[in-house]
């Protein structure tokens, strides 16, 4: 039982971080109808800052934060700019297109940190790494309850501008009608570049929490992209309550696939997940409501 | 007030409005008629700057309009209500009507601007918290009007108010627009229900295949033989 208990804690610990990858590519997916394939590579960017940042100046990765994630939301918001957006001014070229650009994008960002940085591995350890707390019998990784309450924090933070402030209201009005928003005076074109740039910030918040319990290496975005594409569907596509609950099963699934089965085949159980719900559940787990 | 000179108006390499020339003076009623497909709601599209003409010119209180983004057009006191209602499905009345009220203008009075659209439309008042896209496609209606007055614009275009009504519900909605109009809003309206319109506005226009066929007092065309031929089936 304990085992179990414990088990599930550190899925749901990892599940709230998970979400925060999720939530920043259903934003994209919902305001621009495209699936970001460069998402991953994006939070590898914000490690290696948050990395650098501890390695040559010290920084502890939470002060990091208040560097990786503006950092960014600005590289976020030039890709949008300056590669996604003149796509659609191109009549020749097919929306869809756009998706093909963030590969691309994704592997450069990739090459340019491996010539940086080479492609071994990298690792950051602070004092408070390993400690534990306890309530009762069930350990809690201490980093792991911190980085969870900061990614509740900034979920909250999040619905807080999606639902209270106007020009959170604008990036839903833009995401379920763009030609009525434009009509109410939306400048549809900077709430995409906005858009993209909360959800590179988001997800590089969640790169610079996972930091302390990840090796990092350049090709970990990749498999970050994975993660989140397969976030988003759980969530059933473009639902930003939905990307909660996908992440955090995918975080449970994960934790119980290495506890239960082994820690090799802990992939395995997202993948399969994934396809189960693709299968018996197309609209994704949850769709309450779509901001 | 608006005045569209020498408009053509093409979708890549179909050409859709030719050569149209009209003007809405202030506090008038001016409808424009026409066929399904007759180019109407490019019309209208093209005044908010969604399309971009290929030449011509359209001018607002005597500024240019049809070179700037359509996001600027609404902040100039021009509504535009467009066809289908286009209201944000899953966002709430209040919240859809609070998107039409975003300029700075607008928003200092945004409060009660929202209580008289809501004294205007009293349902909407017991739907405020309602999903608009769960909403009646009247309710819908009434609500897509509501947006475009939270604007408080000078001039609003109505682009086929009616369309899926009960004429029951038609009724209510040309009421409505007549009682917007009398309180002194400028409007431009497209509609298919050719004869109510003629007989509740001050001039009409008839669009015919991306050309303006005719104009006049909306009573004179109600009289005219080719309108009744082509529109009222006599
Ligand atoms: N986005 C578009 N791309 C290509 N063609 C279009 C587009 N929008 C409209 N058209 C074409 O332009 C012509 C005029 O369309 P428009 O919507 O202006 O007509 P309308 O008079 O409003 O018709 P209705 O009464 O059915 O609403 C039609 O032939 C239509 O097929
Ligand atoms: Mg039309």
């Amino acid at each position: 039982m304990d085992v179990f208990l414990q088990t599930l804690v550190s899925g749901v610990l990892i599940g709230g971080i998970y979400a925060l990858i999720g939530i920043g590519m259903t934003l994209i997916m919902g305001v621009m109808h495209i699936i970001n394939l460069a998402h991953g590579q994006l939070m590898m960017v914000a490690m290696y800052i948050t990395f650098v940042l501890y390695q040559y100046l010290g920084l502890d990765p939470y002060v990091s934060l208040f560097i990786a994630m503006p950092a960014l939301f600005l590289l976020g918001a030039v890709i949008q700019k300056l590669f996604l957006n003149p796509l659609l001014k191109v009549d020749s070229i097919l929306p869809e297109n756009q998706v093909l650009m963030t590969v691309g994008i994704g592997m450069v960002l990739t090459e340019i940190v491996r010539i940086i940085f080479g492609s071994d591995y990298k690792s950051v350890t602070t004092s408070y790494s390993g400690s534990v707390m306890y309530l009762g019998d069930i350990a809690f990784n201490t980093p792991m309850v911190v980085a969870f309450g900061i990614a509740l924090a900034l979920t909250a933070g999040l619905f807080y501008f999606l639902l209270r402030t106007d020009l959170g209201k604008s990036v839903r009005a833009t995401a379920q009608n763009k030609e009525a928003a434009r009509l109410m005076g939306v400048n549809a074109e900077r709430i995409t570049v906005l858009t993209f740039g909360i959800g590179a910030g988001l997800v590089a918040a969640a790169g610079t929490l996972l930091l302390p319990i990840f090796y990092l290496f350049p090709d970990i975005g990749g498999h970050f992209t994975l993660k989140a594409f397969v976030i988003t569907i759980l969530g059933g596509l473009g639902s930003t309550v939905g990307a909660i609950f996908g992440g955090v099963v995918l975080g449970i699934a994960e934790s119980f696939g290495a506890t239960y089965l082994s820690m090799d085949l802990k992939d395995v159980v997202g993948m399969v997940i994934f396809l189960l719900v693709l299968i018996f559940l197309p609209g994704g787990l949850k769709r309450l409501t779509k901001i | 007030m608006l005045e569209v000179k020498n408009l053509n108006v093409s979708y890549g390499d179909v050409q859709v409005l030719w050569d149209v020339n009209f003007s809405v003076a202030e506090g008038e009623f001016v409808v424009l008629v026409g066929a399904n497909g007759a180019g109407k709601s490019t019309m209208m599209k093209a005044v908010s700057s969604l399309v971009s003409p290929m030449s011509g010119e359209i001018s607002f209180n005597g500024r240019r309009i049809d070179t700037l983004p359509a996001h600027s057009i609404i902040g100039l006191g021009l509504a535009h209500v467009p066809e289908g209602r286009q209201l944000f499905p899953e966002m709430t009345v209040k919240e859809n009507l609070e998107m039409g009220a975003l300029s700075p203008a607008a928003k200092l009075t945004r409060k009660e601007t929202y209580q008289k659209a809501l004294s205007l439309f009293p349902r909407l008042r017991e739907r405020e918290r309602q999903m608009a896209g769960t909403l009646s496609g009247g309710e819908q209606q009434m609500c897509a009007i509501a947006r475009g007055l939270m604007a408080r614009p000078k001039m609003m275009l109505f682009d086929e108010p009616s369309l899926g009504l009960s004429p029951v519900l038609t009724q209510e909605v040309f009421r409505l627009v007549q009682k917007i109009h009398e309180e002194g809003m400028t409007i431009l309206m497209v509609e298919q229900n050719v004869k109510q319109t003629l007989g509740i506005c001050d001039r009409a226009y008839v669009l015919e295949n991306g050309r303006i066929l005719m104009q006049g007092k909306g009573k004179d065309l109600l009289e005219d033989q080719k309108v009744k031929e082509a529109f009222l089936g006599i």
